[in-house]
């Protein structure tokens, strides 16, 4: 679609018979890519907010019944929508928070270190490189009673015993969920901030330590306010990212014990009841879900996305 | 430079081109023997020996493996047949999502010669599960039921007679009492509705009534059966006899729980039997069985029905060909070939007269295995039951929330779910 308008200047131009067949040829280069662009993501979208005004199940298209914002106000005045919404938050509020934490240790730890150096970046990379779907049976393994090891493991906290079921209730099966999230996805989050670390300039720590900073002092006033763009950068990016999650919730739980989340829930109306409207209404909410989070965070934060490429 | 009527040559001699390599793409293929494909329940090698078995000179069987969940097999049948999928020809149907798919028009229809033949040689509760508003739409091909299963060593220490009926209530009092489990399954899954539909049948009661009626039919889950179902559940969730997993268990866990030292009691498939024959022989000899327990003393208890049945595809291209498959797939010999390779037992009486089977389990247990399916249970046949079961889970699950409000609470989530009020 950018295509299609940056064309439109050439023909505001006068026009020479020359310029006007160039045009036109170019016209005609673009149109697949413009026509295929609106084929591929314009179409579903539309498609997906004219379905979301049915009642439609996929096995009775007779019944197919046209109901207009009724299924926005039943997803909206459910509490199933609202728990699993607020389940969403928590999720994505902790794994960021902790998240944000350890990858920042671990981004000091690749930026400074001087031996091992591709060996201990690779190794912190690992977990980012491993299928989420994956990891999550990993730590699906781990927590299970029958045959997982964190329940051996942990024995001398006075809560757990060989019996202790972490997917049997809600608070340690979001842990679990939790856990798994945040071992996956912290390598991408260090990764973000290494980048952003490597853009402080050394003269300025420098100058710093001359002036007697000490370690916090610079952590506070010079490394932190200089890298406050990409750190920024880094929350945005895993905050939509941990507000979509679905893998772990699908593998670990099944969305059991009230675990589900937004994703999973409009999973289960499309894909496993069928319900093509209400799950069309709900992916129009999770999307809508999504936009006002990042417009949220672009805002509260007032995130400048060119500063963080370094172009300021 | 090329002049415009050059270029324009080009261009149409460029898109003949293309036409053309199409064409022969989409050609070719047509003379060879046609493959059916047979989209199957994973088992341990039955169906496919079934396939190579029924395979003749007008057509080969190819089976190919569907997810292990029944909720993901019907998921992905369902999508591929409401896409019109031409490449299923004939398929595995679990029983409780036969009539979602004969109500969508996506089986193809069952020849009346052939469906007396199959009504006479199957049982009456897989005849049931596999008719749809009066008629037989898919062939009924497999039959599975639950027994009770008990450790003889358990029992003997216990004293109790396994030789008379009994009920839930004093399984999981003997267990509880004993240092025992009851094994049962009631993970958020299909199988903890099973066990609720076998709990509430058994005390004289139903899910749903006048099912055909679809969206309309009536909930009777919450009645006096309902409750005494209720009753059986958080009896055991608050006992001692409760499995440490209960809230996840699963047939696999619950096989594990019994073979445990704290194994006493469990419901399962007829799998069991030789379950336990390369890993644990002497769990193996140690096994009993017993008609499923009452829910209700004196009252008939009505195991679960489980199987397959298998239907044909009305978007096939060789519909004729795959009911001739069809055919011989569920011959009584072949569900007796079927049920030596997997455990999974034949839907017909006909079927247990396979001599191998004979071998393989003792007379009493094929006896029992049989008079179970006279009595099992089917789940409701509706076209919404992937809509009533996932309103029981979110009711009913976790076992340990179940009390005497249960009932009343899910009848009237079930009916806001069926009429689109509330979100499943």
């Amino acid at each position: 679609m950018t295509t299609a308008t940056a064309a439109r200047p050439v023909t505001a131009r006068r026009t020479t018979d020359r310029s006007a067949a160039e045009s036109r040829l170019a016209t005609k280069l673009v149109a697949p890519a413009v026509i295929l662009m609106l084929l591929v993501t314009a179409y579903p979208m539309l498609q997906a907010l004219y379905l979301s005004l049915f009642r439609y199940r996929l096995t009775t298209p007779g019944e197919r019944e046209f109901v207009g914002l009724n299924n926005y106000t039943t997803a909206l005045t459910d509490s199933l929508f609202w728990n699993d919404l607020f389940n969403t938050v928590v999720i994505m509020v902790v794994s960021v928070a902790v998240e944000l934490v350890i990858g920042f240790a671990f981004a000091m730890v690749m930026h400074k270190i001087i031996f091992g150096r591709g060996v201990m970046r690779t190794s912190i990379l690992i977990p980012y490189g491993i299928i989420t779907v994956v990891s999550a049976f990993a730590w699906q393994f781990a927590f299970s009673l029958n045959n997982g090891f964190v329940n051996g493991w942990l024995s001398w906290l006075p809560w757990i015993s060989p019996d202790t079921n972490w997917f049997g209730s809600h608070w340690p099966a979001m842990f679990a969920i939790i856990a798994s999230e945040i071992w996956k996805t912290t390598p991408f989050m260090s990764l973000l901030l290494l980048a952003g670390l490597s853009q402080v300039s050394e003269d300025m720590l420098e100058a710093a330590q001359v002036d007697g900073a000490t370690w916090f002092q610079r952590l506070y006033k010079v490394i932190l306010p200089n890298m406050r763009a990409a750190i920024m950068v880094a929350v945005l990016f895993r905050a939509l990212d941990a507000f979509r999650i679905f893998d772990n919730i699908f593998v670990m739980t099944k969305g059991a014990q009230k675990t589900e989340s937004s994703s999973f829930l409009t999973y289960r109306q499309v894909i496993e009841q069928f319900q093509l409207g209400m799950g069309s209404a709900l992916s129009v909410l999770l999307f809508l879900s999504v936009l006002i989070l990042a417009f949220g965070i672009v805002k509260l934060f007032r995130v400048d996305l060119a500063q963080a490429r370094g172009e300021s | 430079m090329a002049t415009r009527s050059q270029r324009k040559q080009l261009a149409v001699a460029a898109i003949l081109a293309l036409m053309a390599a199409l064409l022969a793409a989409c050609g070719g293929s047509s003379s060879a023997k046609p493959t059916l494909n047979w989209y199957i329940n994973p088992d341990t090698g039955g169906q496919d020996a079934v396939a190579k078995k029924c395979s003749t000179d007008q057509y080969t069987i190819a089976t190919q493996v569907l997810p292990t969940d029944a909720t993901q097999q019907r998921i992905q049948l369902a999508r591929r047949l409401a896409a019109s999928d031409s490449s299923i020809d004939l398929m595995s149907i679990d029983p409780p999502y036969t009539a979602e798919f004969a109500n969508a028009g996506y089986l193809a229809p069952i020849a009346d010669r052939f469906a007396a033949k199959l009504k006479s040689q199957s049982f009456k509760s897989a005849i049931a599960a596999a008719t749809w508003k009066g008629k037989l739409v898919v062939a009924p091909f497999w039959s599975n039921t639950q027994v009770l299963w008990y450790r003889k060593s358990f029992v003997d220490k216990a004293g109790i007679d396994m030789s008379k009926p009994v009920t839930w209530d004093q399984l999981i009092k003997v267990a509880s009492q004993n240092g025992g489990t009851v094994a049962v399954q009631a993970n958020r899954y299909e199988g903890y509705v099973v066990w609720i539909n076998a709990l509430v049948s058994g005390a004289g009661g139903s899910l749903v009534q006048d099912a055909a009626k679809g969206v309309d039919a009536k909930i009777t889950i919450n009645s006096p059966a309902g409750e005494d179902a209720a009753k059986v559940i958080e009896e055991l969730a608050g006992s001692s006899a409760k499995p440490a997993d209960l809230s996840v268990s699963t047939e696999g866990t619950a096989s594990t729980t019994f073979g445990s030292s704290k194994g006493a009691f469990m419901v399962n498939w007829t799998f069991i039997w030789h379950n336990y024959d390369e890993t644990d022989p002497a769990v193996a000899k140690d096994i009993g069985y017993a008609m499923y327990p009452e829910t209700v003393a004196g009252e008939q208890a009505r195991p679960p029905y489980g199987g397959i049945g298998i239907g044909v595809s009305s978007f096939s291209n060789h519909i004729d060909l795959a009911t001739k498959a069809m055919e011989c797939i569920t011959s009584p010999d072949n569900q007796g070939i079927n049920a030596e390779l997997t455990g999974n037992m034949p839907a017909s009486a006909a079927g247990y007269d396979y001599p191998p089977l004979k071998k393989l389990y003792p007379p009493d247990l094929l006896a029992l295995f049989q008079k179970s399916l006279q009595v099992a249970a089917p789940r409701s046949v509706t076209p919404y039951w992937g809509d009533i079961s996932s309103a029981i889970l979110s009711t009913w699950h976790s076992p340990t929330s179940v009390n005497d409000q249960t009932p009343q609470e899910s009848a009237t989530f079930i009916e806001q779910v069926l009429k689109g009020d509330a979100l499943l």
